[in-house]
């Protein structure tokens, strides 16, 4: 007999309830019956529980942490496994405790079904309650309530069919979703794997054979949506993007959207490894080719032509918040939203939800384990779904910039789409005035460098300090500012100092400024630095064959077929600089390495600015 | 159809390890040549390709791994062209640190724990790929995917950072390191699934076949270093396999006659015993893996 692998699909699930419902019981009883516990472990249990009383406590084989036993409860999130023939199960075994909620969301956010212990003598209590919603808020559509300890209470049918009772009141909000009800006692055993006689009355499911069998809870049709992990470039002949599909399948052939450019192009491949695939789906982490060259890198995305998803720097959500530290409105955070991370603060606090009776009530602010919508204003746009329709686009967490904590989770509610009229009210940019030094940051180097990628990382670090700051972009000045000037010496002289000029206005008004722009010519960097002042030259020396490899606008490539002239690095010079106060080189050191170092060294400056212009000039 | 447990399983780590290669500064992956080692390489390989691999391997060698483990890692390592930086602690190695003259808990301190931290510092490396999987022991089921560690290295289990779907936060702050787990979720049936699958080339080691044993009450211990008989003690030919891959005098052997890989799912799919009870460094005390790693150890 072959010993491969069988077709068995994964069905990741949460349990929960409140403390002291049998939770940790119930899990180690399914691992026991289905034979996925070991003789060793399960004779270190039977001597823990010998220590204590007499039978085998089946919950010292999940309580792992030394105070969890100590304690005698569980305080993290555990994840077991088991497989029988039919399925693999991972299991997220969430606490019960109140002060351990955010674990509970925590384990609800990958499951895709929850199973909630309620003890048949204490019934629907207020965790029950709030796990019920924490599950539901955080999409899960398939509840199992199972009603435990049914041995204490003589395995009376009413009861059950009481609590049942009690408990659909609870779930009668939540939308789409499907609910099953169990009786059973995961200290005897009756009902957790199969019947064993003590209630002839239920003729349903057991626990396990309701997992082995229901099916994993699809989506409302959803689009394709694939974020960009990174762009695989490993030689001239091939550009692909690396990513994992979040949602919708893809084709060969199938002409995609890619974000925030809106280009349109045709997916030419889909691959897998050394597999190249006529289809990709959800979840599959694949590499992309497509037919034409696009600028697309890391934090874009491709999807579907027909449903695309709203470009917004405004979203409302809901947030589990999961700090010690409350919530704070003046407070920039970083939103980490697909493979994208943007800076952003909390403009509204529309209101926080009351657990037990689910009504949305005023708040001053968000504290641990509390719930709340909110409204969230984004430096730069996130291409969103609602958390409701898609559960990967639709969803963020929010980092503390100062402790690098992830404080909340969101789930977006709405969001109001870029370039619309509500939009256009209350831009991010507050009236507050800049009160610090001002600073240039000068990115040169060739085309393809990373000098963009690079401006855009310490931009969003620098937003998340609470400072003001402006992006430069060479490109983005001569579609506007230098529309009327060409690529001859003179015209990029006067590129330059027009580039230089708005850079000292804001400078001397405290804004740190971030350019990226070629500037090829020494001299006219040298008179920017004259007459901005303060200022930073990065030299971003990526060789000439790693650019011309990237190429992410085929420029070289014209410049080479001498469809274009004058292009720096082919047949216009370029003079690097002689004393950059940074140099780096992004095909050797990554976005992250460089772009702290930069932060680091504005950070520096507008601290002490005079002492670093003395050194400088 | 849907996705089989291991393509699910497959796709997960693979965006895991792009993660880590994205957001952080200098990324390595600890390669401890078993065959969670050998599992994580090919994931590392398909997040990459066509592309190579864009991180060093770190091996953390205590001077008393198999000889057929460093056969098998520098080999390896030259056919896949990788990047491979070996660190030992030789101070310790010099001073004749064994588990016989210390105890297990402390020799493992000095060659594992205190290695793979200098070997971090040293360089630079802010985040460090392991193939830890959670179904393995009770401490590392409560495990993070991301898992930050403090300036000393050390592990708070009381208090990390939530992980919500899979956004991974990989921010750390000056002198916290992260340990990155791609292969958090799979078990030990997995893994053999999956090399079967993949035919992925494993030690030798795991095969069954006679080999010269030295059997001390229910422990077959390899001979590879030399090792004080007690009285009346004599090498014997035991047909074993190692079921998992540490160091010689504390990896003990299994009796088995699984010399093939689908041989060895069978035996998983019906053995009674865990995969790492052969391990004595997790036995020296109650809940050592949980102390090992509050130190340090991955």
């Amino acid at each position: 007999m072959s010993a491969t692998a069988e077709h068995r699909d994964l069905l990741r699930f949460v349990t929960a309830g409140s403390v002291d419902d049998g939770k940790s019981t119930l899990i180690g009883r399914l691992l026991y019956e289905s034979n996925s516990i070991y003789e060793d472990q399960l004779s270190s249990v039977r001597r823990a529980s010998e220590a204590k009383h007499n039978d085998l406590d089946l919950s010292l084989l999940t309580d792992g942490l030394r105070a969890e036993r100590e304690q005698g409860i569980t305080i993290d999130v555990a994840y077991r496994y088991f497989t029988t023939p039919r399925r693999k199960f991972i299991i997220a075994d969430a606490p019960g405790h109140e002060q351990y909620t955010r674990n509970m969301a925590t384990g609800s956010s990958t499951a895709d079904l929850a199973l909630i212990l309620v003890d048949a003598r204490k019934g629907v209590l207020e965790q029950t309650r709030r796990h019920a919603l924490i599950a539901s808020l955080l999409g899960i559509r398939s509840l199992v309530v199972a009603v435990n300890k049914m041995d204490l209470i003589g395995f009376d049918e009413k009861t059950f069919h009481l609590l049942c009772e009690e408990f659909r009141s609870v779930a009668a909000s939540f939308r789409d979703t499907e609910v099953h009800y169990l009786p059973l006692s995961a200290l005897t055993g009756e009902n957790v794997i199969r019947h064993n006689g003590s209630m002839p009355w239920y003729s349903g499911p057991s626990v396990l054979e309701l997992l082995e069998t229901i099916p994993i809870p699809k989506r409302p049709e959803e689009a394709f949506r694939f974020p960009v992990q990174s762009v695989v470039r490993p030689d001239q002949d091939f550009r692909g993007y690396a990513g994992r599909v979040s949602s919708g399948t893809v084709q060969t052939g199938q002409e995609v959207i890619a974000l925030p450019s809106g280009q349109r192009t045709g997916i030419t491949g889909i691959q897998l490894y050394t597999d190249k695939l006529e289809e990709g789906t959800k979840f599959q982490s694949l590499v992309l080719t497509t037919s034409t060259h696009i600028d697309l890198g890391r934090g874009d995305m491709l999807v579907s032509v027909d449903h695309l998803p709203v470009l917004s720097t405004r979203v409302t959500a809901n947030l589990v918040w999961l700090s010690s530290i409350p919530l704070h409105n003046e407070t920039r955070y970083l939103i980490k939203h697909t493979t994208k991370t943007v800076c952003g603060r909390v403009s509204r606090l529309h209101h926080k939800v009351n657990i037990n009776t689910l009504e949305p009530v005023p708040a001053d602010s968000l504290n641990l384990n509390d719930i709340g919508e909110v409204q969230l204003e984004l430096h730069s746009p996130i291409f969103c779904d609602r958390y409701q329709q898609n559960r990967s686009t639709g969803s963020f967490i929010v980092i503390d910039p100062h402790t690098n904590d992830t404080v909340a989770a969101g789930m977006i509610v709405d969001a109001v789409a870029l370039g619309s009229k509500e939009a256009a009210e209350e831009p991010f940019a507050e009236a507050r005035a800049a009160t610090g030094h001002g600073v240039t940051a000068w990115f040169t180097g060739l085309s393809g460098a990373g000098k963009t990628t690079l401006c855009r990382a310490v931009a969003t670090e620098l937003l998340a300090q609470g400072l003001q700051v402006e992006v430069i972009d060479g490109d983005i000045i001569r579609k506007h500012l230098c529309k009327d000037l060409g690529f001859s010496k003179q015209d990029r002289d006067e590129n330059i100092r027009r580039i230089a000029f708005v850079s000292k206005l804001l400078t001397r008004n405290g804004v740190i400024v971030l350019v990226s722009a070629i500037s090829p010519y020494r001299a006219a960097r040298d008179e920017a630095r004259s007459v901005i002042g303060d200022f930073i030259e990065v030299y971003v020396n990526t060789p000439i064959e790693v650019c011309e490899l990237r190429d992410a606008k085929d420029l070289y490539k014209k410049a080479r077929a001498g469809q274009v002239h004058g292009f720096t690095g082919i047949d216009d010079p370029y003079e690097p600089p002689l004393k950059a106060e940074v140099v780096c080189d992004t095909s050797r050191q990554s976005v992250r390495e460089v772009s702290s170092q930069i932060v680091d060294r504005v950070l520096r400056y507008i601290a002490t600015p005079n002492l670093h212009r003395d050194t400088n000039s | 159809m849907s996705m089989s447990h291991l393509d699910s399983l497959e796709a997960e780590s693979i965006d895991i390890i792009r993660e880590v290669v994205a957001e952080s500064s200098r990324p390595a992956m600890l390669y401890s040549v078993g065959k969670d080692s050998s599992v994580m390489l090919r994931l590392a390989q398909k997040a990459f390709y066509p592309g190579k691999i864009p991180f060093p391997l770190l091996h953390i060698d205590t001077g008393f791994k198999f000889r057929d483990m460093l056969t098998f890692r520098d080999r390896t390592c030259s056919d896949l062209g990788l990047k491979l930086i070996v660190h030992r602690n030789e101070d310790a190695i010099r001073d004749g640190a064994n588990p016989f003259r210390l105890g297990t808990s402390k020799c493992c301190s000095l060659l594992k724990t205190k290695a793979l931290l200098d070997a971090i510092a040293q360089n630079g490396i802010d985040a460090a790929i392991g193939g830890a999987r959670r179904e393995e022991e009770k401490s590392r089921a409560k495990e993070r995917v991301f898992s930050v560690r403090d300036n000393f290295g050390q592990w708070d289990p009381k208090n990390q950072r939530p992980e919500f779907w899979n956004l991974y936060n990989v921010r750390v702050s000056a002198g916290q390191t992260l340990r990155v787990f791609p292969l958090s979720n799979w078990t030990e049936l997995d893994v053999w699934e999956y090399i079967d699958r993949e035919r992925i080339p494993v030690v030798p080691l795991y095969f069954a076949k006679e080999r010269q044993m030295l059997v001390r009450g229910d422990f077959l211990i390899p001979l590879d270093h030399s090792i004080d008989l007690l009285p009346g003690e004599e090498p014997q030919l035991v047909m074993c396999r190692m079921r998992s891959l540490g160091c010689t005098y504390c990896t003990g052997a299994v009796r088995s006659s699984a010399a093939t890989v689908p041989e060895i799912i069978e035996e998983l799919r019906v053995i009674r015993r865990s995969e790492r009870e052969n391990r004595l460094i997790d036995h020296d005390q109650e809940a050592s893996m949980e102390l090992k790693k509050r130190e340090g150890y991955f």
